[in-house]
């Protein structure tokens, strides 16, 4: 029970998926133009979230290594068209003011990353309570970006009016405005040092990609990981020659200290 | 003719992909440091939008209508199928440029596996089908969206050399200044808005 609290704190609050890992970017910023919207999209990521974990993790034994990816892929797709269909068919507006963005839930990086990392991994149970962590943490930051933006672009709260119409800043409901909320978001990271993917100081890296394994999905970039994984372990190694070096050279001091200390002890001796 | 103009410049201009429409933003900000890079995913981009937008209108009409081959209407499985495609025809074309085209496969192969998951490949094949348009749309649509996220992410790789020249605030350096740089490049794309 305790792993499955810690799960789900860990989700919301340790390692948000918005705003500590940066995933998922485009919905992100393309759906929370509304505070409820934002929720409706969180909630949605979070149902899928929560069943393609289960299931991941049920199958993890039987889906051959090779192949996992696009199974990985197959699961979600089908989640993610129930979840279409579900809120076609209950919740219409919803499904209007989303649009393609339900559909595109499948190439969102946190479901294809939590499968990948956690799922595949770690019990059902476990994995369930992962996805929910994960849904909720990331339906709660979706809400939040959606508050601020409502709140400046209509000066509403859920669609309730506070403040009256000459203070709305309309364009933070259109396109720039996410990305002048997100980068205003970034920056207080960075002001108070706060862990987040983009202000640590991630080494410089020669792949053409990046080397940003966080926010690719890419599952077949293999050749670049194996790349990654080779420069890791070659400085690794170096790492561990440099300090046997060390080390050789710091016993080799201390021989040469005890030599000559021996070496004074024995002309003492002969002088006295 | 003209209708088709009007697709392409309304897909890669005034409904800029990136800009407006927030699909394939995880490359648009991660590989945009240089221009030579950021060149290379764009030709990537257009290479695999065009080709996908083709196949994914051939499946949908040959397979899902309920006027295709089957008959009967599968139209609600495209998430699924058009995902599928996608991530196989990445694969062959990955394959193919490694044995046919060399020297073309060494320029754009590291950017291809990258797009496999970039929603802008999956988005334009969903709206190609949501618009309801016919083949010929469909790739223009395909070629306009992917030649508006090479200007945007050159653009962007542009202004960024320049940025590392330039005394940012501490606290903006890093990613919320190229998110202001984004958000100020898609106040400049409204202008397009009178085009059509």
């Amino acid at each position: 029970m305790n792993k499955c609290v810690e799960r789900v704190y860990n989700g919301i609050i340790k390692e948000n998926p918005t705003f500590i890992l940066m995933l998922g970017m485009c919905p992100t910023l393309a759906v929370t133009t509304s505070a409820i919207n934002g929720l409706g999209m969180g909630l949605s990521t979070t149902a899928v979230l929560i069943f393609s974990n289960l299931i991941i993790a049920a199958l993890r034994h039987i889906i051959p290594d090779r192949v996992r990816i696009p199974a990985f892929i197959v699961i979600v797709a089908t989640l993610v068209t129930i979840v279409q269909l579900l809120i076609q068919g209950f919740v219409p507006s919803l499904y209007s003011a989303l649009g393609i963005y339900i559909p595109l839930i499948v190439v969102n990086c946190i479901i294809l990353g939590r499968a990948e990392s956690y799922a595949a991994k770690n019990d059902a149970v476990s994995s369930a309570f992962d996805g929910l962590g994960m849904g909720l943490g990331f339906t709660l930051s979706l809400t939040c970006i959606g508050i601020v933006r409502e709140f400046i672009s209509a000066g509403a709260f859920f669609g309730m009016e506070i403040t009256p119409e000459d203070f709305h800043i309309s364009i933070f409901g259109l396109a720039p405005g996410a990305f002048f909320v997100l980068a205003g978001l970034s920056a207080l990271q960075n002001k108070f040092k706060l862990p987040s993917a983009t202000n640590g100081d991630a080494p410089k890296s020669e792949l053409a990609c990046g080397g940003d394994c966080m926010h690719c999905s890419g599952s077949l970039c293999a050749s670049n990981h194996a790349v990654l994984e080779a420069k890791r372990a070659e400085e690794m190694e170096k790492a561990a020659a440099a300090k046997k070096a060390a080390a050789e050279k710091a016993a080799a001091a201390k021989k040469a200290a005890a030599e000559k200390a021996a070496a004074e002890a024995a002309g003492n001796k002969g002088q006295e | 003719m003209k209708e088709l103009l009007l697709i392409a410049v309304g897909s890669a201009l005034v409904n800029n992909v990136v800009l407006s429409q927030f699909l394939g933003l995880c490359p648009f900000l991660g590989v945009s440091k240089k221009i030579e890079t950021a060149a290379g995913m764009g030709a990537a981009v257009i290479f695999v939008i065009t080709i996908a937008s083709a196949v994914t209108y051939g499946v949908y009409a040959a397979f899902l209508r309920p006027d295709g081959l089957i008959g009967i209407d599968l139209t609600y499985l495209q998430t699924i199928v058009f995902i599928l495609v996608i991530a196989a025809l990445v694969q062959f074309v990955e394959m193919f440029l490694k044995k046919n085209m060399v020297s073309l496969y060494e320029s754009l192969g590291v950017y291809l596996p990258l797009i496999t998951t970039n929603c802008a490949v999956l988005g334009v094949a969903l709206n190609n089908v949501s618009y309801g348009y016919n083949f010929l749309e469909s790739v223009i649509n395909g070629v306009g969206i992917s030649v508006g996220f090479t200007i945007a992410i050159i653009m962007l790789a542009g202004i960024r050399e320049r940025i590392e020249f330039n005394d940012v605030p501490h606290v903006f350096k890093g990613s919320p200044i190229v998110l202001i740089t984004a958000g100020l490049m898609a106040i400049a794309f409204f202008g397009f808005a009178g085009l059509i």
